[in-house]
């Protein structure tokens, strides 16, 4: 049985404990073997999204003697997970061990369809989703087909929910436009940030959506914060909340 | 020079016409999807269209010079400029030349970024821009906020009221049909006035040594058929090998554009017209340089379709001047610190790196990691303000090590609840301008963990 080593970002292991624990209870729920190495912190991706490469560099350098070990390494975060396998290159080329990490650092929902090879979800969630699809396991990790691209259609995520009983999954006008977190760009850009999340949201009304869900709790709790200031009604739920109340096989 | 971000805010604060803009463009990305998809091959399109550029860049002295022998052998005069200046000095001499008072020019960003017209009107010459969008913002003496639809921020009224001012149209007329008519009459005028004619430059082909003019006016042909005088411009790597080679990428530029399969007018100028004379002049104005860096040398490829600020959601929501680089957008993010690291620090910065851009442009031009990459050359350049430097030191120093990660994790979670709201949501805090902080839990994910049944 492989090896599991479950990365969880910084913000969620502090911020969002549930999301944490869904997760782990998704994976051991596989009967994998799993394990969260105390060590980690972070991958270093704010650090490097400011320019701040250098800063990014001994947080890359760590998670690399961290997790090295693992036959795979899953975490709840398509962005973080993008970080390892596309951007990780600059600072450990050619170190060892660096390229077993790069393609066996997979995003929880991937790492279902792909690696674990899920195809029956088992479960109720008998609500109104819409599907945030953020942009970097979108675009970076493909984990969908993104609107722009001529291709066959396919997304590793709602293959997983569309199976749950009496979910209802929403259409949007923009499938797959960017909420404006986008790291420091929240704040150094904030007037063109919150709109992009007030669009957002209004297509998720006028969607019908009861919950926006998605794979990247960044997106979502800048959403989140959105929604309450606002005091709207619509919850958001990363998929690892979804998915662990049902059986995968 | 002010930052995006501040340029912006006015742009995103009055939110209806925000909204108008974002609408407007996003119908534009929406049309392009719709005609790419009716390609098959779109994406084998988009690989060939950006091998083709790799290959050329490569090779790029070469073809240049090729274009070169073959278009002086159509009988055309070649000129070569360095920059900006050098090319501006080489188009006035040669209308002075001629005794030119009255040029008419079809769209070209190359002498937006030379700033040519200014500097022909100082000369004494009258500069008019042909294209109805172009002369627009020219009536309005603005530069263009949208390489491909320069007045894509302005709404009908607008136009309404300067026509009515400029063109004597009726008062609150904003019928487009109504307006269009009156431009026209009044370009009709300045066609016939002409004594030249500029174009700018979509291809130029190597072994036949023409040029190739794509517009959806059909004003590029009136300026050159009319006048006996052609003036083209282009950057060198305007430059495709092949005639071949342009099949390719004439099916991926309107499409990308406009959403239209192909522009309405695609015009091959291979010499002057019998008796006149037809000039191209080759630009580098810092291209050359650009070339040197691998990490941004793909930005050389753009066939400035405009489709990755149509799909921005910055752009969109903050408009075209909120960049104050003469190319806005993504591509221009890149295209304007490569000019001045000091002057567009900021650009790169103007983008939440979805990474949309990449996915739609049509020569795959990886415009979000070239962003990407800017932000760390900045950042070594010393262009990155140093609060941010020194914040992102501080952090990346706490992250590093889990005592320090753990503990300011626990004192965040234990305070921020305890302080007072005002002092939370101050002005200092601007993520919590128009939101609310996520929810501090007491417990972090390692400690629920403990008690989690292994
Ligand atoms: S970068 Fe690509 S999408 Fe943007 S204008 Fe250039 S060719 Fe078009």
């Amino acid at each position: 049985m492989p090896k599991v080593g479950l990365f969880i970002p910084c913000y969620v292991d502090q911020l969002y404990p549930q999301v944490g624990l869904s997760t782990l209870r998704v994976l051991r729920g596989l009967g994998l073997d799993i394990e969260f190495p105390e060590e980690q912190t972070c991958c270093g991706q704010p650090m490097a999204n400011s320019g701040c490469s250098e800063d990014a560099r001994p947080l890359a350098e760590k998670f690399l003697r961290i997790f090295a070990r693992y036959d795979h390494v899953v975490a709840p975060s398509g962005s973080c997970v993008s970080m390892v396998r596309n951007h990780y290159e600059q600072w450990l080329a050619g170190k060892p061990g660096f390229e077993h990490l790069r393609d066996n650092t997979f995003e929880l929902c991937e790492y279902l369809v792909d690696v674990a090879k899920v195809t029956k979800v088992d479960g109720d969630f008998a609500r109104k989703v819409g599907l945030h699809m953020s942009c970097h396991g979108l675009r970076e990790l493909r984990m969908a087909k993104s609107s722009e691209r001529m291709v066959a259609p396919f997304n590793k995520v709602k293959v997983l929910l569309e199976q749950l009983r009496g979910i209802q999954l929403v259409d949007l006008k923009r499938p797959d436009e960017c909420c404006g977190f986008g790291g420091t760009f929240a704040v150094a850009e904030e007037a063109v940030s919150c709109l992009m999340g007030q669009d957002r949201i209004r297509d998720h009304e006028q969607a019908g959506a009861e919950v926006i869900a998605g794979f990247d709790m960044s997106c979502l709790m800048h959403l989140e914060g959105l929604l309450t200031r606002d005091k709207k009604p619509m919850q958001v739920l990363h998929v690892a909340q979804i998915l662990e109340h049902a059986r995968l096989s | 020079m002010k930052g995006h971000a501040e340029s912006a805010a006015p742009f995103v604060a009055n939110e209806p016409r925000a909204h108008w803009h974002d609408e407007s463009l996003w119908f534009v990305r929406v049309k392009r999807d719709r005609q790419a998809s009716t390609v098959p091959e779109w994406e084998d399109l988009r690989a060939t269209a950006s091998a083709i550029k790799a290959h050329t860049l490569s090779r790029l002295a070469d073809y240049l010079e090729e274009f070169e022998r073959n278009a002086t052998a159509n009988g055309i005069h070649v000129h070569w400029a360095r920059d900006g200046a050098e090319h501006n000095a080489i188009v006035l001499r040669i209308l002075k030349d001629h005794g030119v008072k009255r040029l008419v020019k079809s769209k070209s960003m190359l002498t937006e970024e030379c700033h040519l017209n200014p500097y022909l009107e100082a000369h004494g010459i009258e500069v008019t821009d042909t294209d109805l969008g172009e002369r627009i913002v020219q009536m309005r003496k603005e530069p263009p906020s949208h390489i491909v639809l320069p007045a894509i921020h302005l709404k009908k009224e607008d136009i309404g009221e300067l026509f009515h001012i400029q063109l004597g149209t009726e008062k609150g007329a904003s019928d487009p049909k109504y307006l269009t008519e009156a431009a026209r009459g009044h370009l009709r005028e300045r066609f016939l006035g002409a004594q030249a004619g500029l174009t700018g430059v979509n291809f130029a082909i190597a072994s036949t040594g023409g040029v190739v003019v794509c517009t959806n006016e059909g004003n590029a042909d009136m300026g050159t058929s009319l006048p006996p005088l052609h003036i083209a411009c282009m950057g060198v790597e305007k430059i495709v090998p092949r005639p071949q080679d342009l099949a390719i990428f004439l099916r991926l530029l309107a499409r990308s554009a406009t959403g239209q399969p192909v522009t309405t007018y695609t015009s091959h100028f291979h010499g002057p017209l019998p008796g006149g004379e037809m000039h191209v002049v080759i630009v580098d104005n810092g291209r050359a340089r650009i070339l040197g860096e691998e990490a941004f040398r793909r930005s050389l490829s753009c066939i400035r379709c405009g489709a990755c600020m149509n799909t921005c959601p910055v752009y969109r929501r903050s408009g075209g001047y909120s960049y104050g680089y003469t190319v806005p957008g993504p591509i221009g993010s890149i295209l304007g610190p490569q000019r001045d690291p000091a002057a567009y620090g900021s650009l790169p910065f103007a983008s939440s790196l979805c990474g949309s851009c990449t996915d739609v442009c049509p020569v795959k031009i990886d415009l979000h990691h070239e962003l990407l990459a800017f932000r760390q050359e900045l950042a070594k350049k010393g262009h990155v303000p140093w609060q941010k430097r020194f914040s992102m030191w501080v952090m990346g120093q706490v992250l590093a090590r889990k005592w320090a990660f753990l503990l300011g994790g626990r004192l965040m979670r234990t305070l921020m609840p305890l302080l007072p709201r005002a002092l939370v949501y101050g002005p200092w805090n601007p993520w919590g301008k128009q939101r609310e902080l996520p929810p501090m839990p007491k417990e972090s994910f390692r400690d629920l963990l403990k008690k989690e049944p292994k």
